[in-house]
């Protein structure tokens, strides 16, 4: 479904992203794991064109993403919930959602999917009149996802949703990652909770200072000697 | 009280046009984050535009809104499309000089065509009034180009409040990545902002234009207007615009009736520099976290 293959991006002169590869394949739950600084969120920018690829290929659905502008990927059904949730501060919770199906084709489903997202975030049917700008944390990470989930996705891309939530949030946080994925929504997840997130993944890849170094399926990852050191204190 | 009252009237009449010279301008900041000195300049366009609809084809100053408005909004988005949108991610100076520049060419290009000369459209009701009673008189033209304001302004806080394109706009000035993840098209969203908010100069233009004299200078007063407005709300919030024309109007006719009409500026600009020390984001501004 997504292909990505030796991606290389920099910052100006600065090079973060060194031949990455990386496949998602439709139905599949892929996670990112890696340090600070590890170039994850550099390479979901890259997928969401926020950033244009130095090279490399980058296909969905065999379609050249790099040559896309952003608003074109969100048509294909590529949406990402970036990190630090950034929620429209001066919108209500349900123009939030309504930005959230603003391309064309998720307009009439409209209804359908805020009653798919008050039914698994409830606290949001609560809020909808609030202003984003003045929710929890926690109450915006769910908007964001549910932001996300109004553009009928057919590969979500989720940049660290359990980032700063309550442990009982987190679990519920993964449940629902899951859930979505049951429901036929493929999923790549980039996460710093790293136990957790491989433990819902079919596969996963570790990326270091830019390069991807390691990958293979999500519970055979738990059990490798490189991550339970580096990354679970073990 | 009478005075009072006429200058409150007045100042709320004129101040509505101010308004839209405000909500112009910060429309455009909020989504481009650029400044747009080019602002007064593009009123001034938009008063000659209604001067040559006037002289040539005899079309009333305020009917003549219905063709400078969506004039002036082509105009507008051909701007941001082919100059502003390159020098989004520029520095400011860069931004800056390219909206001063694109300002005094539209100055001097009118200049050349219409000469320095100073123009004036002389209506059946320039100068006519009304009897309030109570010694209040209110001036016709003021009063239709208020409720032309009125029903402008209406219908541009239903657009951006209610429609997808509205929302779509109002989100990309909030935060401009996220809006792109949302599959808004933002390069779309700033060419339909220009277009707007020059489309809101010229019909400001237009509207005062059979009280105002018309010389290819005149932007300029409007553009440091345009600024004091948008600051004194708040940079980027258009109910603060609205607030800020409607406050400076008033301001402008009080001090002209109770001081002297050579003091307004003075006035204006002291109750600017006293808001801005009370509240440095203005009226309805953010305090940046
Ligand atoms: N806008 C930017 N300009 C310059 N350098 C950047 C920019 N954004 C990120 N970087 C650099 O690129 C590298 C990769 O950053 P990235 O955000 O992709 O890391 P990450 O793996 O998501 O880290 P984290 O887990 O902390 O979110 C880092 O060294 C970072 O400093
Ligand atoms: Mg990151």
């Amino acid at each position: 479904m997504l292909r990505i293959e030796k991606l290389n991006f920099s910052y100006g002169d600065l090079k973060v992203l060194w031949d990455v590869d990386l496949e998602v394949k439709e139905g599949e739950i892929v996670t990112v794991v890696g340090a600070n600084g590890a170039g994850k969120s550099t390479t979901l920018k890259n997928i969401s064109r926020l950033v244009k690829p130095d090279s490399g290929a980058l296909t969905f659905d065999g379609q050249d993403l790099s040559r896309l502008p952003s608003h074109r990927v969100v048509e294909l059904g590529v949406v990402q919930v970036p990190e630090g949730r950034r929620i429209f501060p001066e919108m209500t919770v349900m123009e939030n959602l309504r930005m959230g199906s603003y391309v064309k084709g998720t307009r009439k489903d409209r209804e359908r999917n805020v009653e798919w997202v008050f039914d698994l975030f409830p606290r949001l049917q609560e809020r909808q009149k609030q202003l984003g700008g003045t929710m929890s944390g926690g109450e915006q990470q769910m908007l964001a996802i549910a932001r996300g989930l109004m553009a009928n996705p057919k590969l979500l891309l989720l940049d660290e949703p359990s980032l700063g939530l309550s442990p009982l949030l987190v679990k519920n946080i993964f449940d629902i990652i899951t859930g979505i994925n049951r429901q036929g929504v493929t999923i790549l997840l980039v996460e710093q909770n790293v136990y957790q997130s491989l433990r819902i993944a079919h596969r996963a890849y570790v990326m270091e200072t830019g390069r991807v170094v390691l990958t293979g399926g999500g519970q055979e990852l738990l059990d490798n000697e490189h991550v339970k050191k580096a990354f679970l204190g073990m | 009280m009478a005075v009072f009252l006429q200058s409150l009237i007045s100042g709320i009449l004129i101040g509505g046009v101010y308004a839209l010279i405000g909500i112009g301008l910060t429309l455009i900041f909020g989504v481009m984050r650029v400044i747009n000195f080019a602002h007064g300049d593009i009123l001034m366009v938009g008063m000659y535009l209604t001067y040559i609809l006037f002289t040539f084809a005899g079309i009333d100053p305020f009917v003549s809104v219905l063709i400078s408005f969506p004039l002036m909004f082509i105009f507008g988005g051909f701007l941001q499309k082919v100059f502003i949108n390159r020098v989004l991610n520029a520095v400011a100076q860069n931004q800056i000089l390219l909206t001063i520049g694109l300002g005094l060419i539209m100055s001097n290009t009118v200049m050349l065509i219409f000469t320095s000369d100073y123009k004036i459209i002389t209506t059946s009701y320039s100068s006519s009034t009304f009897q309030l009673g109570g010694g209040v008189s209110v001036s016709w033209p003021l009063l239709i180009s208020f409720l032309i304001t009125s029903a402008i302004t209406a219908v541009l806080y239903w657009f951006l409040l209610k429609t997808d394109t509205g929302q779509a706009i109002r989100a990309t000035a909030q935060d401009r990545e996220a809006a792109q993840l949302m599959g808004i098209n933002v390069k779309r969203m700033s060419i339909i902002a220009f277009g707007l908010g020059s489309a809101l100069a010229g019909t400001a233009g237009a509207l005062i234009s059979p009280t105002y004299y018309i010389f290819p200078q005149v932007g300029s007063t409007f553009t440091l207007k345009a600024f004091v407005i948008t600051v004194l709300g708040g940079m980027g919030s258009v109910v603060g615009a609205t607030l800020g024309g409607v406050l400076i109007g008033i301001t402008e006719s009080m001090s002209a009736a109770y001081i002297s009409s050579g003091w307004k500026d003075v006035v204006v600009f002291s109750l600017f520099l006293l808001v801005l020390l009370l509240k440095p984001s203005g009226l309805m501004g953010k305090s940046r976290t």
